[in-house]
C-alpha cells in the first residue's frame, strides 16, 4: 500500500491562515419597547467575526459583551426551532441561518419581522401565527384513528406522501407571514403558514376532515386573499413553497381536485 | 353567500367580459374607427336588439366584476365587522345602481327616447 506523505510545512497551514481571519463588522439592532412606549432606534455594535459567525452569534455576542438588555428570541440554533427569524438587511430570515459572511456587507441591520406585533426589540408575538396555526386542524381527522389491539398503519405509497411531504417540513418561524404582502394590511388574513398547513392535511389521503379544512379557509380573510406575489415561497428556509400549497389548495375549492 | 361562490362569480365575470369586449372592439372595426364614434353609429348600436343585449350583459358583467373587486380592496384595506358590513351591502347597492343607469340609458337609446 503506497503511504502518501506530505510534507508538514505544507499541511494545514493554508486552512490555518484562512480559519484565523477575523473581520470586525458593523451590527445595527433595531430597539424598541411598544409596551412603554418607545420608538424604534437602531443601536450600533462593532462585533468581531469569522467566515463561519452566523448573524445569531454576532447578536449573541452583542449580548454577552457589549449590551445584555438586547432582547432576541432563539433556541436550537440550527434552524430547527423557528425561533430566531428577523429582518436580516431588510429580508426576513432565521439569524442562525444566515452567515455574517454570506450577507457581503460590513454593515448588517437586523430588525423584528414585518407584520407581527413587536414585543421589545427583534422579539415578536406569535400568538396569531399559532392560533391561525391551530385553526387549521393541523392533525389527522379520522374516525379510526384511535389504536385499538387490532389497529393497523394506514398505509400510504411515495406517491401519495410526496403530494404534501415538503409542506410537513414548516418550522412555523412566521417568514413567510412576515414577507407576505397581503398580511401587511388584512391582519386578518390566514397567512401562508396556515394556508399551506391546510393544504397538507387536505393533501394527506389518510385524513377525512377536507371539508371542514376548506370551509374554515373560504372566508373573506381566507384563501381567496392570497394575490401569489410569491415571496412566501422566496423567503422559507426550510424549501416549503406555501404559495404553491394555496394554488392547489384553490384547486379543491374550485373542484378541478377532489 | 360563501367566499368560493363569490370568486368563482368574480373569476366568470371576467372571462365573460374579456370575451364581450373582444367582440365589442371588433365591432368598432366593422368600420373607420373614427365613423363608428359617429352620433347615427352609436344610436344604430342601440338600436341594433342582439347588440343592444350584448352590451346590457357587459354592463352587468363589468358591474359585479369591477365592484367586487373593489370590495375585496377595500377588505384588506381595513377590517372590522361593522366596516366589513357596510363594504359588502355598499358594494351590491352601488352595483345595482350602476346596473340600473346603465340599463336605463340602454333603453332609452334603444326606444330613441333623449
Amino acid at each position: 500500500m503506497a503511504v502518501v506523505e506530505t510534507k508538514p510545512s505544507e499541511e494545514p497551514k493554508s486552512n490555518a491562515k484562512t480559519t484565523d481571519q477575523t473581520n470586525t463588522i458593523t451590527l445595527r439592532i433595531s430597539r424598541s419597547n411598544p409596551s412603554e412606549g418607545q420608538e424604534s432606534t437602531f443601536a450600533e455594535f462593532q462585533v468581531p467575526v469569522q467566515k463561519w459567525t452566523t448573524v445569531l452569534e454576532a447578536i449573541l455576542y452583542v449580548k454577552q459583551n457589549l449590551d445584555h438588555s438586547v432582547a432576541v428570541r432563539y433556541s436550537c440554533r440550527q434552524a430547527s426551532c423557528g425561533s430566531c427569524g428577523m429582518k436580516i438587511n431588510g429580508r426576513p430570515a432565521l439569524a442562525c441561518y444566515t452567515k455574517v459572511s454570506e450577507l457581503n456587507s460590513n454593515v448588517i441591520t437586523v430588525e423584528p419581522m414585518n407584520n407581527f406585533p413587536i414585543i421589545r426589540d427583534l422579539a415578536v408575538d406569535f400568538k396569531q401565527l399559532i392560533s391561525n396555526h391551530k385553526k387549521m386542524k393541523p392533525f389527522i381527522i379520522r374516525e379510526d384513528s384511535e389504536v385499538t389491539p387490532e389497529s393497523k398503519e394506514f398505509i400510504q405509497t411515495p406517491q401519495d406522501l410526496e403530494k404534501f411531504l415538503q409542506f410537513s417540513y414548516c418550522i412555523k418561524c412566521g417568514l413567510c407571514n412576515s414577507a407576505c404582502p397581503t398580511m401587511a394590511t388584512d391582519e386578518s388574513f390566514i397567512g401562508p403558514q396556515g394556508l399551506a398547513q391546510a393544504y397538507r392535511y387536505v393533501a394527506d389521503n389518510r385524513d377525512k376532515g377536507k371539508d371542514e379544512r376548506l370551509k374554515i379557509v373560504d372566508d373573506s380573510h381566507g384563501i381567496w386573499r392570497c394575490h401569489f406575489a410569491g415571496s412566501c415561497s422566496q423567503v422559507c428556509p426550510k424549501g416549503v413553497d406555501p404559495a404553491m400549497a394555496i394554488q392547489l389548495l384553490r384547486g379543491y375549492m374550485l373542484g378541478f381536485r377532489k | 353567500m360563501r367566499e368560493s361562490i363569490i370568486m368563482k362569480i368574480h373569476y366568470g365575470t371576467a372571462l365573460g367580459a374579456v370575451a364581450l369586449v373582444a367582440v365589442h372592439i371588433l365591432m368598432r372595426m366593422s368600420q373607420k374607427f373614427s365613423d363608428s364614434l359617429q352620433y347615427q353609429n352609436v344610436i344604430a348600436n342601440y338600436h341594433f336588439l342582439p347588440y343592444a343585449l350584448m352590451l346590457e350583459v357587459l354592463l352587468v358583467l363589468l358591474s359585479v366584476h369591477g365592484f367586487n373587486g373593489l370590495r375585496v380592496i377595500l377588505l384588506e384595506l381595513k377590517q372590522g365587522s361593522t366596516y366589513e358590513r357596510m363594504i359588502n351591502y355598499g358594494s351590491l347597492a352601488a352595483m345595482a345602481a350602476l346596473i340600473a343607469y346603465g340599463s336605463r340609458t340602454i333603453l332609452m337609446a334603444g326606444m330613441g327616447v333623449s
